[in-house]
């Protein structure tokens, strides 16, 4: 009796681990999946990609949207059942998977040709999507003249109260060394040396006490709101967000602003290359590109883009040539090479 | 089926009494083995695998070995002295070579680079400019021009060290510890040096996490024990509320409680308390609350359930005996809930230890535990040795307090079912 049972549960087991198989292979005929940030900014590419390109397609997509980490995009490929064709990827994530081997080739004469985006943004694994800034945010109501820039960041007589960094050195020693008078061409110089590096801390131990560290991108303008912080680093597509669905009235400082790109990338062995090239077609059109811009003020990849847009929607972008003008493009090559001791080193300096 | 087990030509036909029994008692256990095989084998393939894996990775070493063959081969017999010689040149420049067609040089450069800051643009650099195999016996001037870091022994030993195919590099690294040019173990450069305190921040706050729970939810546990049914039901719905709520959105409530602009501050304002807010939050104290609040009702539910147990008759006999509120509560009635005060605590101990979201949203930069490094390393940086290495640390020093603690309470049921 008892060992008729035993057989029934083994064939249970049997059937359940069949069927899971059986589950796991029905996954590979799926439908094109895109991948982004979420959000504000996620909305904005439903409303002018997601949405019109299934439209215009007439085929079946989905979108998900992660928090990045180049260790979740190994996992996906390694494991052998990605579930994602199209992800968004910041700069680092772009040449850490690139040389990984993670992401699928990209063939330029199937989304416009390499002549049709801006330099910065063509790259053999991925196609810029969006370039943005890290920029000095603050909220014009409770400041009423405008901070002249990261010296007065770190100026705590001048403008009393306190401020958010985002926790880790990536930016923070960049924003220091600004601060501390260095020119932005300059700042990957002076922090390639040990030098430069003491010299990011020993103005950051100006401020120690009076910063608020932020770690994700949603926080900046909600510690600004509740009057946290006098002044952040923060995203200027969050800035602008919250000024024009909350009704704030947060100002920014494009001065010595940083600016990086985030790139499209098809994941290695994708099962719909095909669907993924035609996405990325769309999204790199200059009359799709420009709606973006109009939705949330990220500047894009399309070289005639921003020719599209009204001259007041172009003045808030990090792509109008006033506010790019200062600004210094955060280097992968160097945070590849020293992230890791410099995260040891900024956890030292923080637990002092 | 009883005769093939009887060896020997003249086997009495009388099977032994014990053997009998031991026979049953095989039988029994084989069949009490098969009615848990499925959760045994589901265990297997998601838990003890995956931690199994985990803790391969903080040895596994094979990247520059896969990357750099030949040159490993070469350097296997090089006493690390002086600089190698021109056959492990000429290794490498042909291992660059090929790496380089194949897109695999990064992979070798991000593991070297862990070891020795800067070792990413010594090998990149190196296989940009180098365009040919270089002609035999010109190697090392070859290489050498490319990038003069070629001629350090240091490089070398780096190379060597990272041969694989297995290393202590990342457990030392967890410890803060790292090997010099003669192998020899020694402490990491101070500015490096930074787990050993992170897993000392990290077991101070679960043990304060831990204690302020227990006083806080003695008293509570003790209220829904002996309150009658209706009132300690109500009771109870408040304690399990904040339980099914998302931890995420509690976390969210506290900053919004907290922070200098938030209710706790602005009350104390108003009744002219405070001048200046208060830094409630981004701190250590806001961790420790937060972290509280969300942990309290594991505390407090295994303490009722000790609590639920203890007759009252016990304190009224004290009382009886003439032992005055305080003595009896020592000395009848603390005792008997030691069971639920021990398994309420390992149970706390152990969920803080591994706390992540709470302390990263409500803690300063210098409040953040070691889950946060282990997060980070593993989708951030991609340094799965070392976020492996830190987990493995973290999970030994689990379970040896967890043993430890076993042997202290020896002979006593409050293991919350971890016997030792």
């Amino acid at each position: 009796m008892l060992k008729r049972k035993i057989g029934k549960i083994a064939l249970g087991f049997a059937a359940a681990l069949g069927a899971s198989a059986a589950l796991a292979t029905v996954g590979e005929a799926r439908d094109l999946t895109v991948v982004s940030w979420g959000g504000a900014y996620q909305d904005a590419q439903k409303k002018v990609y997601f949405e019109p390109f299934k439209k215009a397609s007439g085929a079946p997509m989905n979108d998900e949207s992660w928090d990045g980490g180049v260790g979740v995009l190994r996992a996906k490929v390694q494991g052998g059942a990605a579930t994602w064709d199209v992800v968004q990827v910041e700069s680092d994530e772009l040449a850490v998977g690139c040389e990984e081997g993670l992401f699928e080739k990209l063939d330029y004469s199937r989304i416009g040709g390499e002549a049709a985006y801006i330099p910065p943004s063509v790259n053999p694994c991925g196609v810029g999507a969006i370039l943005y800034d890290f920029v000095l945010g603050y909220d014009k109501d409770k400041l009423k003249e405008a901070p002249g820039g990261w010296a007065d960041f770190f100026d705590t007589k001048k403008i009393p109260g306190k401020r958010a960094l985002r926790q880790g050195p990536k930016t923070t020693l960049e924003i220091a060394l600004m601060a501390d008078g260095v020119a932005p061409k300059d700042v990957y110089k002076v922090l390639a040396t040990d030098e430069g590096v003491d010299r990011a801390f020993r103005k950051l131990d100006t401020i120690k006490g009076d910063i608020v560290w932020w770690k994700a991108g949603a926080q900046p303008p909600q510690l600004l709101a509740s009057g946290e912080v006098a002044m952040t680093s923060v995203y200027n597509g969050r800035i602008d967000t919250a000024n024009k669905n909350e009704k704030k009235n947060f100002g920014m400082v494009w001065d010595g602003a940083l600016f990086t790109l985030d790139s499209w990338v098809i994941l290695k062995g994708s099962p719909n290359k095909d669907a993924a090239y035609k996405f990325l077609d769309f999204a790199g059109k200059a009359e799709n590109q420009s709606k973006l811009s109009e939705n949330i003020a990220y500047g894009t990849s399309n070289k005639d883009a921003a020719g599209r847009l009204a001259p007041a929607v172009l003045k808030d972008l990090p792509t109008a040539p006033d506010n790019i003008k200062n600004a210094v493009e955060i280097n992968v090559g160097f945070w590849l090479e020293n992230i890791d001791r410099l995260t040891e080193r900024f956890n030292k300096w923080a637990a002092k | 089926m009883t005769n093939a087990l009887l060896t020997g030509a003249n086997a009495s036909t009388e099977v032994p009494l014990k053997r009998r029994l031991r026979r049953a008692e095989r039988t029994r256990q084989v069949k009490a083995l098969a009615l848990v095989a499925p959760l045994l084998v589901f265990l297997l393939f998601t838990f003890a695998g995956p931690i199994a894996g985990m803790l391969w990775r903080a040895v596994d070493d094979r990247e520059v070995r896969q990357v750099l063959p030949q040159t490993i081969a070469a350097l296997a017999n090089w006493d690390g002295k002086d600089l190698p010689n021109e056959g492990a040149y000429a290794a490498l420049a042909s291992d660059i070579l090929a790496a380089r067609a194949a897109g695999t040089i990064a992979i070798a450069a991000k593991r070297l680079n862990y070891a020795l800051n800067g070792f990413r643009t010594i090998l990149t650099s190196t296989a940009r400019n180098l365009k040919a195999v270089p002609e035999p016996g010109t190697a090392k001037e070859t290489l050498a021009k490319i990038n003069p870091a070629w001629r350090e022994r240091a490089t070398w030993t780096t190379i060597k060290d990272a041969g694989g195919p297995m290393t202590g590099f990342y457990l030392l690294a967890a410890l803060d510890l790292t090997r010099n040019a003669d192998g020899a173990i020694v402490a990491a450069p101070a500015d490096q040096a930074i787990y050993r305190d992170i897993f000392v921040r990290t077991f101070l706050i679960s043990l304060g996490v831990t204690a302020l729970c227990l006083i806080l939810g003695f008293p509570v546990a003790y209220l829904l024990a002996t309150l009658p049914p209706g009132r300690s039901n109500l009771l109870m719905i408040f304690v399990l509320l904040p339980f099914w709520t998302s931890l995420l959105v509690r976390t969210c409530a506290w900053i919004v409680l907290l922070q200098s602009k938030g209710v706790v501050n602005d009350s104390l304002h108003w009744l002219g308390i405070i001048d200046e807010p208060l830094r409630l939050i981004y701190n250590r104290f806001g961790v420790c609350v937060a972290m509280t609040h969300v942990l309290l009702p594991f505390m407090i539910l295994p303490l009722y359930s000790s609590m639920k147990a203890i007759s009252p008759a016990y304190m009224r006999a004290a009382a009886s005996l003439g032992a005055p509120p305080l003595t009896a509560f020592l000395r009848i009635y603390l005792p008997q809930t030691l069971p639920g005060i021990g398994a309420g605590s390992l149970l706390v101990f152990i969920l803080a230890l591994g706390y992540y979201i709470t302390p990263a949203l409500v803690g300063g930069a210098a409040d953040q535990m070691i889950s946060y490094f282990i997060a980070l390393y593993t989708t951030e940086t991609a340094n799965w040795g070392l976020a492996s290495a830190l987990g493995a640390v973290l999970l030994l020093a689990t379970l040896l307090l967890a043993l430890v603690y076993g042997k202290l309470v020896q002979g006593q049921q409050v293991t919350g079912g971890m016997k030792n």
